[in-house]
């Protein structure tokens, strides 16, 4: 290890993976160290065992949970948009071999103290309890109005102008409610906040548009098709949800990089306690690890390797739990979403509730994970939780935990310390992927193609 | 391509972990392949190749470790899911046994409780300078509920054999772990567009 290196990653979080992965294909000679003796770092999926280590230390886990190594419980859930930029990425190194998917089976929306289904296609819509008749006729003229909506085509606009008028003014226009609002902003255009609804309608209407796309792979330019594989049966129909899951947990996503990364050369050293990074005049050239130390051009890293050189921008309380029994009113889903809108439980920000079980080999047999998360807005955050915790039903344990986001401090041209932003409580792959692109854009100088591989732009 | 072919053959994930040098790539090679080198080149590439077994009715998928494995930073992923382990160690290097074990242990561990676990004891063509003796190993095996065997890549001796014996023992799909209520999902880009256009949101 005593040798130089273009680059050395700490922490093997997903967005390092990315970057060690995306740097070694670009030839660049790569070391990638972990402190801990797992992959995946604040992104990692753990085991019971080592899920008590972090939670109830010096405690066994119960018999009763089962086996150990049956769990793989995420420290960052998130689903991933089948049309999102994750799986863009996924495609383009075609890392996408290491992974198997399962379609979620459901994703749901709190109004008014209960949860519905947000709906997967007409029949669903239908019989929806979200809306009332009329309301789900003037609904349906926004969604057809949304569906047919093409940037650049005149026609298909209707003599409304996105760019202009407000998503405020454009809900009026087709006399929506606020639940419905709230609905489509929220659980469709996936919204944190209502700030959205100032601002032009645009951005939103592509917002629900591409939900609509991942939910359909129709669309325009639909570049990614899913093939769903049942059992015996062969499904060509839309998803019941637009989003994905990794059998095994998001863990698998980091090792799927990290696979990537050692087989473009790259080395890989877990379980390394002792590493830091080394400085001279306050610029990052290596680690020291022990008496050893290795030089390379630049340090990349999660914020927990760069004491000093980050802040803390946020708190994210998230509570873990384990049961015996899937979500009550889910219709017994073994992976659901839940998105709680700041409005219907008072708050400034959304919960969501995320939920998968032993069927994506996270648990053991006959148990689910359900977790709750939120922004922190108070200093009592179990509290906080509560309005998502009471639609879990019992629960056999519960894990709770307050974590810092921290975002780095410079931009690493001058030091050369390119340090990735805190997972947020969105957990949404979106700005951890920008994140990764932006990173490999300061780092490398350029911008990393993600449309090579689009079919699309390959037809053109 | 009739479902029906499709749903009978069954899929295998095969890994191979070992030390460095020890062969792994080699086995896969001679077996997949027929070949073999005397300066292989130590595995940075291939993430995985392919054999069907037409008679066994079975696809492996093998999974050839790489790399990382130098420091022992071999991810889980790679033997998570597996049907089977080949454990290979070279019958001159003491080390490379001792690591094999440790290999073993980790599975235990860690693995799939149902994984089929062999351990092959590699390179027995180099029999003048063997430094481990098929009795320790054979003991060690049966300890530990391994399938053993002595293999070489370089002449083939029991390559097919070790493969087969593999293919024999996995469980037969109906007889398998239930599979998870809701079937996977591959990933793929296609150019094929699926024109398909719903009018709900
Ligand atoms: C436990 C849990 C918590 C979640 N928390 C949030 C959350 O806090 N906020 C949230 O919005 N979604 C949340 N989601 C939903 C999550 O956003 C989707 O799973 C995610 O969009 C899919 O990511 P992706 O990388 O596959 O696709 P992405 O590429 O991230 O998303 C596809 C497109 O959707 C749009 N988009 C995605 N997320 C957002 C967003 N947050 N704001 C605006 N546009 C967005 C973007 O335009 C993006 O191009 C949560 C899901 C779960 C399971
Ligand atoms: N004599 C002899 N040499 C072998 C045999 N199998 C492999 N070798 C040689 O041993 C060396 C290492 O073989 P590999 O197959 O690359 O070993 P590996 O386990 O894949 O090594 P890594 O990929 O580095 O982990 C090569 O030079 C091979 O030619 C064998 O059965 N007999
Ligand atoms: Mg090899």
């Amino acid at each position: 290890m005593n040798e130089e290196y273009d680059a050395i990653v700490l922490g093997t979080g997903l967005k390092e993976c990315i970057i060690s992965g995306l740097l070694s294909v670009d030839k660049k000679k790569v070391l990638h160290i972990d402190r801990n003796n797992y992959y995946g770092g604040e992104s990692a999926s753990l085991s019971l065992t080592q899920l008590y280590e972090r939670f109830r230390a010096g405690q066994q886990p119960p018999a009763s949970l089962g086996a150990s190594r049956d769990y793989n419980v995420d420290m960052v859930p998130k689903f991933m948009m089948a049309n999102g930029k994750l799986v863009r990425v996924l495609l383009h190194t075609d890392v996408v071999k290491y992974l198997e998917f399962k379609a979620v089976d459901g994703s749901y929306v709190l109004q008014k103290g209960k949860i519905h289904k947000v709906p997967a296609n007409d029949s669903e819509a239908l019989r929806s309890g979200l809306m009332g008749l009329f309301e789900k006729r003037r609904a349906r003229s926004f969604f057809l109005y949304v569906q047919d909506y093409e940037e650049a085509d005149p026609k298909t606009h209707k003599g409304l102008d996105l760019r202009r008028m407000t998503m405020a003014d454009l809900y009026k226009h087709f006399d929506l409610t606020e639940d419905t609002q709230d609905f489509i902003g929220h659980a469709l255009g996936l919204h944190r906040d209502d700030a959205y609804l100032t601002q032009p309608a645009l951005a939103t209407v592509l917002k629900v548009k591409l939900y609509h796309e991942s939910l359909f792979r129709g669309g325009r330019g639909g570049v990614l098709k899913v093939k769903l594989y049942h059992e015996s049966l062969f499904r060509y129909e839309g998803l019941n949800s637009p989003y994905l899951y990794p059998r095994y947990g998001l863990g698998e996503l980091p090792q799927a990089f990290a696979r990537l990364s050692a087989v473009y050369g790259g080395t890989y050293m877990l379980n390394q306690p002792g590493v830091e990074v080394m400085y001279e005049n306050g610029v990052a050239v290596g680690i020291k690890n022990g008496a050893d130390t290795a030089r390379s051009k630049l340090v990349v890293g999660d914020p927990s390797y760069f004491a000093g050189r980050v802040r803390v921008v946020g708190k994210v309380v998230r509570a873990i739990a384990i049961m015996n029994h899937p979500i009550p009113n889910t219709d017994n889903a073994h992976s659901v979403q839940i998105i709680l809108p700041q409005k219907q439980t008072g708050r400034k920000s959304d919960m969501y509730v995320f939920c998968c079980s032993y069927a994506h080999n996270v648990a053991s047999k006959d148990k689910w994970l359900a977790f709750v998360s939120t922004t922190m807005e108070t200093s009592n955050p179990e509290a906080e939780l509560s309005a998502g915790m009471a639609l879990l039903g019992p629960v056999e344990e519960k894990f709770i935990e307050v974590r810092d986001i921290c975002e780095p401090l410079e931009d690493g041209s001058k030091d050369k310390a390119y340090i990735s932003t805190g997972y947020d409580a969105t957990t949404h792959f979106e700005t951890t992927v920008e994140d990764v692109l932006d990173m490999y854009r300061r780092i490398t100088g350029r911008d990393l193609d993600l449309t090579a591989k689009d079919p699309a732009q390959v037809e053109a | 391509m009739a479902m029906a072919e499709l749903a009978q053959q069954q899929t295998a994930k095969l890994v191979l972990l070992g030390e460095m040098g020890s062969g792994k790539s080699s086995l896969v090679l001679r077996y997949v392949k027929g070949q073999f080198f005397d300066y292989q080149a130590s595995t940075v590439g291939a993430a995985f190749l392919t054999k069907t077994l037409p008679e066994l009715n079975v696809k492996f998928e093998i999974w050839d470790t790489a790399g990382q494995e130098r420091y022992h930073s071999l991810a889980p992923m790679y033997y998570r899911g597996a049907a089977a382990a080949i454990i290979v160690y070279d019958i001159t290097s003491p080390d490379s046994f001792t690591r094999a074990k440790s290999w073993v242990r980790e599975l235990q561990r860690q693995g799939n409780p149902n994984m089929i676990m062999a351990l092959a004891g590699n390179k027995a063509d180099l029999e003048s300078q063997r430094a481990v003796t098929a009795e320790e190993a054979q003991a060690y095996a049966a300890e530990n509920g391994l399938y053993y065997l002595e293999t070489s890549a370089k002449t083939a001796a029991n390559v097919n054999e070790l493969f087969e014996e593999i293919a024999r023992k996995l469980p037969k799909p109906e007889a398998a772990a239930p599979r998870p209520p809701q079937g996977g999902i591959v990933l793929s880009e296609d150019t094929q567009r699926q024109a398909k256009r719903s009018t709900c949101c």
